[in-house]
């Protein structure tokens, strides 16, 4: 894929070369007399100018949109951001009639739920990705990729209806029960597990946060695994290994900083989903305990309920806050991660 | 145990997990489907297409949401993709190398996966805030910013699989180089253009958290852009938070379109790019 870069060779007539800013210096190659050839040349060479210059317009618009979005956010959170200052991360509460508001109980739902989905998704598309990559018949290997993408495909409403109307009753009733008598015995970690089995709430969320973002780790880890050059696998099998020894000392440690920045892809689709968290987190704005049973709230989900209808200035300030404190998280995670994939492809490209 | 039984023991677990793990994705994707195409055909009906959203209790169909999601999608599909195509052909023709391009490239496949209702923030700051009041047309440009990063990067990739033997034979022509992009490489990658099209489509169609405080919703008949506007998703949305038995009804018929629509494009993306990449 990265052959592509190769530049191709200038054509007569000064074209701009294929990397660079050519165009300017566009050194034009001049023959003798005009002629109608010079002046086709001459009328290439402005319409060359003209779309080079239209192409590059549009792809920094796309760069200011990222612009934008942050100038916007502070902007529009400034009122938030003078009123509250650094007392707006710590602060639990959240009083809309009396105007004081603090982000902690929302962020907490944030980052619990992406957490335990993270918790959950890990292991499941770890061991997808391994079925996928050197378990399944060559010929199942389409059909399961694309119905494990298809859960991608999904719009997230559709997710959120689903965990309302139909997980969380079953959940409630079946579940949440069996883990409060298990893990709810534990002496640690017994009180997250404690309390009303009403389906919706913290852990539920998780839970289909993770399903969601499953597709997103899997496809990455698979694309990761098959990188690994077979001379390697296959020597590793040539000693006597099992399909899991290789997988587990040969690809896992060859792909290591790839499958890290596909679960940071996975994190931060998991931070920033909207609808399915909103449906099924059960919207309390304050903090009883720290039990995974009971209603929260994040980022997302007071955005989703509580914007359309907060009165201007500081309540409007305060969410916008939040967009802004969800937008940074998301932005370092996915960074980091397009960073960590990077290296990989460069790492393999310089090896192989 | 000897040390070659405990290896295979070893190896069988593990194995049998994998297997366990790939059951599991399956599993849920079996039930959502299961579930929204049972509760889904049941609430079918023609009224939903010939009815407008009804008041708690009463009786109708979804026929203003759907037009309104036609018309904002569709609009901020015209408004984005020839954005997004001219961006991604400079990255992959122009931008290969230079700074602006790797710098785009990045910030572009981090605002592929930005939380979108960041998006719905920014243009409720931008558009909303100013003008005083919900629009569709607010809703339309708030799509149209979630279509940008799809099609970029598609259409970049798919022009950077054409072979530069291509490109080459088009310069040996004495063609200049932006005819050689209009006409000869994106003629070559318009499969792919194609797929990233529809799979940015696909997305959009299903997306409810942008739409929620930029078009909003709107109970009654209304193509006016400037007009709040009723859509699919919110609809869904505040239908099946309701308590209202025949509104959540509304709701699953509603998911039953939705997911239908959106399933469908994305097979056909695929397909299509099965057929743009032969390897």
């Amino acid at each position: 894929m990265h052959a592509v870069g190769n530049p191709v060779p200038a054509p007569a007539g000064g074209k701009p070369g294929r990397s660079g800013d050519g165009s300017r210096s566009g050194a034009a190659s001049h023959r003798g007399a005009p002629g109608p050839l010079q002046t086709a040349a001459v009328k290439g060479k402005l319409g060359d100018l003209l779309f080079f210059n239209l192409t590059r317009a549009f792809a920094v618009l796309t760069l200011l949109l990222l612009v934008g979005i942050v100038v916007s956010l502070i902007w529009s959170a400034w009122p938030s951001i003078t009123t509250f200052g650094l007392g707006f991360l710590t602060s639990a509460e959240w009083n809309p009639p009396a105007e004081r508001f603090g982000a902690l109980v929302p962020m907490y739902g944030t980052v619990v739920t992406s957490l335990i989905a993270l918790l959950i998704a890990l292991p499941i598309s770890f061991g997808i990705a391994l079925f996928l990559t050197e378990l399944s018949p060559t010929w199942l290997r389409r059909p399961l990729g694309i119905a494990i993408e298809l859960l991608a495909g999904i719009p997230s409403i559709v997710y959120g209806i689903w965990g309302l109307l139909v997980f969380a009753p079953i959940f409630g009733e079946h579940v949440q029960p069996v883990i409060a008598q298990t893990l709810g015995q534990l002496p640690a970690i017994g009180a997250f597990f404690r309390g009303p089995a009403i389906g919706i709430g913290i852990l539920a969320a998780g839970i289909i946060l993770a399903i969601m973002i499953i597709p997103f780790i899997t496809s990455v880890m698979r694309d990761v695994f098959e990188l690994t050059p077979p001379m390697l696998k296959e020597s590793c099998y040539g000693l006597g290994g099992t399909t899991w020894e290789v997988v587990w000392n040969v690809v896992l440690p060859y792909t290591r900083v790839g499958v890290i920045g596909g679960v940071m892809l996975g994190l931060g689709r998991a931070l920033g989903e909207t609808m399915a968290v909103t449906f099924v987190i059960g919207n309390a704005s304050l903090l009883a305990n720290f039990s995974l049973f009971m209603p929260g709230n994040s980022i997302t989900s007071a955005l989703a309920n509580e914007f359309a209808e907060a009165t201007p200035g500081l309540y409007t300030g305060a969410l916008v806050e939040l967009g802004l404190i969800l937008f940074v998280i998301t932005f370092i995670v996915l960074a980091l991660s397009k960073v960590l994939l990077h290296t990989l492809d460069r790492e393999k490209a310089g090896k192989t | 145990m000897n040390l070659r039984a405990r290896r295979k023991a070893v190896n069988f677990i593990a194995l049998s997990l994998s297997l366990g793990a790939m059951a599991f994705g399956l599993f849920w994707l079996v039930w959502i489907l299961w579930m929204v195409v049972d509760l889904g055909i049941g609430a079918l009906s023609l009224r939903l297409f010939t009815e407008m959203t009804p008041p708690p209790g009463g009786s109708g169909g979804l026929k203003n949401a759907i037009a309104g999601s036609i018309l904002m999608v569709g609009l901020a599909m015209a408004m984005a993709t020839p954005v997004a195509i001219l961006a991604g052909i400079y990255l992959a023709e122009y931008g290969q190398r230079t700074l602006l391009g790797r710098v785009t490239r990045f910030i572009n496949d981090i605002l592929l996966s930005a939380p979108s209702i960041v998006i719905g923030l920014f243009v409720y700051a931008i558009y909303v805030a100013q003008v005083g009041k919900f629009s569709g047309l607010s809703g339309a440009i708030a799509l149209a910013l979630l279509v940008i990063p799809v099609v970029v990067r598609t259409t970049e990739d798919m022009l950077t699989l054409v072979p530069n033997t291509v490109r080459e034979a088009a310069y040996a022509l004495g063609a200049p180089k932006w005819k050689v992009i209009l006409l000869i490489t994106l003629r070559a990658a318009r499969t792919g253009v194609v797929t990233g099209i529809l799979l940015a489509l696909a997305r959009i169609s299903g997306e409810t958290a942008p739409l929620l405080f930029t078009a909003l919703s709107n109970q009654f008949w209304s193509l006016d852009l400037s007009e709040p506007m009723a859509n699919l998703p919110v609809t869904i949305f505040k239908f099946a938070m309701s308590p209202f038995q025949d509104w959540q009804q509304l709701a699953w018929a509603g998911v039953f379109i939705l997911t239908l629509g959106v399933l469908v494009l994305n097979i056909i993306a695929r397909v299509l790019f099965r057929q743009a990449t032969p390897r």
